[in-house]
């Protein structure tokens, strides 16, 4: 049994939309960052979906340019928490407001 | 030929370049000996090149030297060149010549003065800017020696700029004269928009074209020009005040040269003249007012130096009258022989200053004669001169103008013989002040503390003051200057006494007439009088003088008298300053006042600050955009994503 391309792509959508909703409500930045990932990962499902419904290997193989950046940057922003989580003792975003005008 | 035109101006500016160079080594009096010495030859390559006209005949004596081509904009070419005819050289004689005496005297006027090769360094460079004035071929050139002598006169007047009056007399004669100059400037703009052209012979040579209003505009606006630097009615202000300067260069600037470049003007210009009736008539009324209203002030001063400025006012004043009934060899006539007695009379008053010790109010003076021989000779036919009694160089050129007044109108007649009165009268009193009477200068106060009548112009920082020996206390008895001095007074009273001959109305011995016939040529007005007739007007001008020379002589050595006729309203001239004062400085200082406090404080400050203020309250409003809040900051993004997004799909579906 096969599913339909379009149930992949309100899979991707529901997933895309739980990221950003969730990066806007939360304050935790590890679950923010969780968010972004699942963000991430939504789109790669729709690449992989459109690459399988219209017959093109291109979205497949931007998935792995995505999958090696997306693994770059929780390398950078996991190191960037946790010296957050030393120097502050908690990692609440709204804490994080230097840059107010 | 006639190469030699060019050194007159050029003697001059290579003096003055010379002067600003090494003045300074050249120092005292060296620095004057060059001055001298350049002028000096300037007159002498006026000389050869009036020779050389003479050579020629009678209409090809104008001849063009150019130069080089001074501008060239557009359609707008301005050649800049000498224009040599009998005219220009005519002035630039008398120019080079009472200057060279001026020069040499005042080597030993300005003897020990601490800027004594500055002195010199203005002479030379005002005596260029003359003689551009006199031999520019163009409207424009000539302007430019106006500007020039304006600017000299300027640095002349506050010479001695220490004093308050002094740098406050320089800065009137500079604005006054800048009413005039505007006028000048109106009237080459509507000159060159008429001809297409600012070049004397380019213009004059086709005045038929200009219509008659036109021909009176270009006439009057000249004419404002030529007040403003001519000292007229309602203009003349800045004169008297002139005074502060060093006596020399009254007698230069202010009395001999420069004032007179007005009645130069309106010689040159006189073809456009002879096409405007009105505007003649308009020249010729101010003329004899300004010649009878200044008299009458002359009267009154008590400061030896604005009797003289006074009566230069009211000199000029007859010159213009001269112009303005078409006798413009008058005019000239009256300009030269006026450029040798003034300068004489000037000369002489800075004589009697110096000897005195700075000394210039005349109630302080008096039998000065014994002591001064010299200078008092050398006044005394100055005097003669300027009152106009028969047979020196005053009554003849005064005569030929009142001729051609009387040809006019005998009322600009009656004016000008009531002026002669007056004039023999005002130099009467002021020659029997100053060389006859009761030795009043033993108990004068010291000189400079005191002022005279009318805020005197004293030469306080004279130069005697440095001391140079021989005369450092004051009280010594009163004493003839050094020969550079006396010299050049021998000189211009001879002149005064003999200018005369150079146009005799006596049939072939009008020389000056016939040398400048051809310059004129239709716009010269002819009188047409019997013998008989020119026998009666020029008694009644010469009767008008020794009846203004007997009143005088009755109250003064007669009465034994030092005051007659002197209401304060005569001192103060009629209150034409304090008028000026009441309607342009006072409402000028009101407005500026205003522009300073209001305009610039509120308007132009305020638009600033008000912009200012705007970006600031902009910017403070802005930043609270920059919450530092990482969710806002998401929202922003995922709110622009979703524009775009749609923005997108719109196109796409479109």
């Amino acid at each position: 049994m096969t599913l339909d391309g379009g149930w992949y792509l309100t899979l991707a959508a529901v997933l895309f939309t739980i990221g950003a909703v969730g990066l806007l409500v939360r304050r935790n930045v590890l679950v923010m960052f969780m968010c972004v990932e699942l963000m991430l990962n939504a789109v790669n499902l729709t690449f992989v979906t459109f690459a399988r419904m219209l017959d093109d290997i291109g979205g497949q193989a931007l998935v792995f340019f995505v999958l090696v950046v997306a693994a770059a940057e929780v390398v950078v922003g996991l190191g960037i928490i946790v010296s957050i989580f030393r120097r502050r003792g908690g990692t609440t975003a709204d804490d994080l407001h230097l840059l107010k005008g | 030929m006639l190469d030699v035109a060019y050194l007159i101006p050029a003697l001059p500016l290579a003096g003055f370049v010379v002067l600003v160079c090494l003045g300074r080594r050249a120092g005292d009096p060296g620095a004057g000996w060059v001055a001298t010495s350049a002028i000096g030859l300037a007159f002498l390559s006026s000389f050869i090149a009036y020779v050389q006209l003479l050579g020629k005949d009678g209409e090809a004596r104008a001849v063009v030297k150019p130069i080089f081509t001074w501008i060239r904009a557009g359609g707008f070419e301005v050649e800049a060149g000498l224009l040599v005819d009998q005219l220009s050289l005519t002035m630039a004689l008398f120019v080079t010549g009472v200057g060279t005496l001026i020069h040499l005297y005042s080597i030993g006027y300005m003897k020990g003065d601490e800027r004594f090769p500055r002195f010199f360094v203005y002479l030379n460079l005002f005596a260029f800017s003359m003689l551009v004035l006199v031999l520019g071929d163009s409207f424009l050139l000539t302007f430019l020696g106006w500007e020039g002598v304006g600017a000299c006169s300027y640095l002349l007047v506050s010479f001695w700029f220490e004093r308050n009056s002094a740098a406050s007399a320089g800065k009137k004669a500079f604005v006054v004269n800048r009413v005039g100059d505007f006028g000048f400037m109106l009237a080459m703009f509507l000159v060159f928009a008429t001809f297409g052209t600012l070049d004397y012979q380019g213009v004059l040579s086709r005045v038929d074209v200009l219509t008659a209003t036109t021909a009176t505009a270009i006439a009057l606006l000249l004419f404002v020009g030529a007040c403003g630097k001519s000292a007229q009615l309602p203009l003349f202000v800045w004169l008297p005040d002139a005074m502060e300067g060093p006596t020399p260069v009254s007698a230069l600037i202010h009395a001999a040269t420069m004032v007179t470049a007005g009645v130069y003007l309106m010689a040159r210009v006189s073809p456009i003249l002879a096409l405007s009736e009105e505007a003649l008539t308009v020249i010729a009324v101010v003329g004899a007012l300004t010649a009878f209203f200044a008299a009458t002030v002359a009267c009154a001063q008590n400061d030896i130096k604005r009797v003289l400025a006074y009566s230069t006012v009211s000199q000029l004043g007859y010159m213009f009258l001269a112009v303005g009934s078409g006798a413009y060899v008058a005019a000239v006539f009256h300009m030269v022989t006026h450029a040798f007695f003034k300068a004489l009379l000037f000369l002489g008053a800075g004589s009697v200053i110096h000897g005195l010790h700075d000394q210039q109010d005349m109630k302080h003076m008096g039998a000065l004669r014994r002591l001064m021989p010299v200078t008092a000779v050398t006044f005394i036919i100055g005097w003669l001169a300027i009152a106009g009694v028969p047979p020196f160089a005053g009554f003849w050129s005064k005569d030929d103008i009142l001729l051609a007044a009387y040809d006019k109108s005998p009322l600009l007649w009656g004016v000008g013989v009531v002026t002669a009165l007056l004039t023999a009268y005002y130099m009467s009193r002021q020659v029997f002040l100053v060389f006859y009477g009761g030795e009043r200068w033993r108990k004068a106060p010291t000189a400079g503390a005191h002022a005279g009548g009318g805020g005197a112009a004293h030469d306080a920082k004279h130069a005697d003051d440095a001391g140079t020996g021989g005369h450092g206390a004051h009280g010594d008895a009163p004493h003839e200057g050094p020969w550079v001095m006396t010299l050049p007074l021998v000189v211009l009273a001879s002149l005064a006494a003999l200018g005369g001959l150079l146009n005799l109305p006596f049939g072939e011995s009008a020389r000056l007439e016939h040398w400048l016939e051809p310059v004129f040529g239709e716009a010269l007005r002819h009188v047409e009088a019997s013998s008989a007739h020119k026998q009666a007007l020029a008694a009644a001008a010469g009767g008008a003088a020794l009846v203004g020379i007997a009143i005088a002589y009755g109250i003064f050595i007669r009465g034994r008298r030092t005051t007659a006729f002197e209401p304060p309203v005569l001192q103060r001239a009629w209150g034409i300053d304090a008028l000026y004062s009441a309607l342009i400085e006072k409402p000028g200082h009101a407005l500026s006042t205003f522009a300073a406090r209001v305009v610039d404080a509120r308007v132009i400050d305020g638009a600033v600050n008000g912009v200012a203020s705007l970006v600031r309250a902009g910017g403070g409003q802005l930043r609270k955009v920059q919450t530092g809040y990482v969710r806002n900051y998401a929202l922003g993004v995922a709110f622009g994503a979703t524009v775009l997004l749609g923005l997108v799909v719109m196109r796409a579906g479109a």
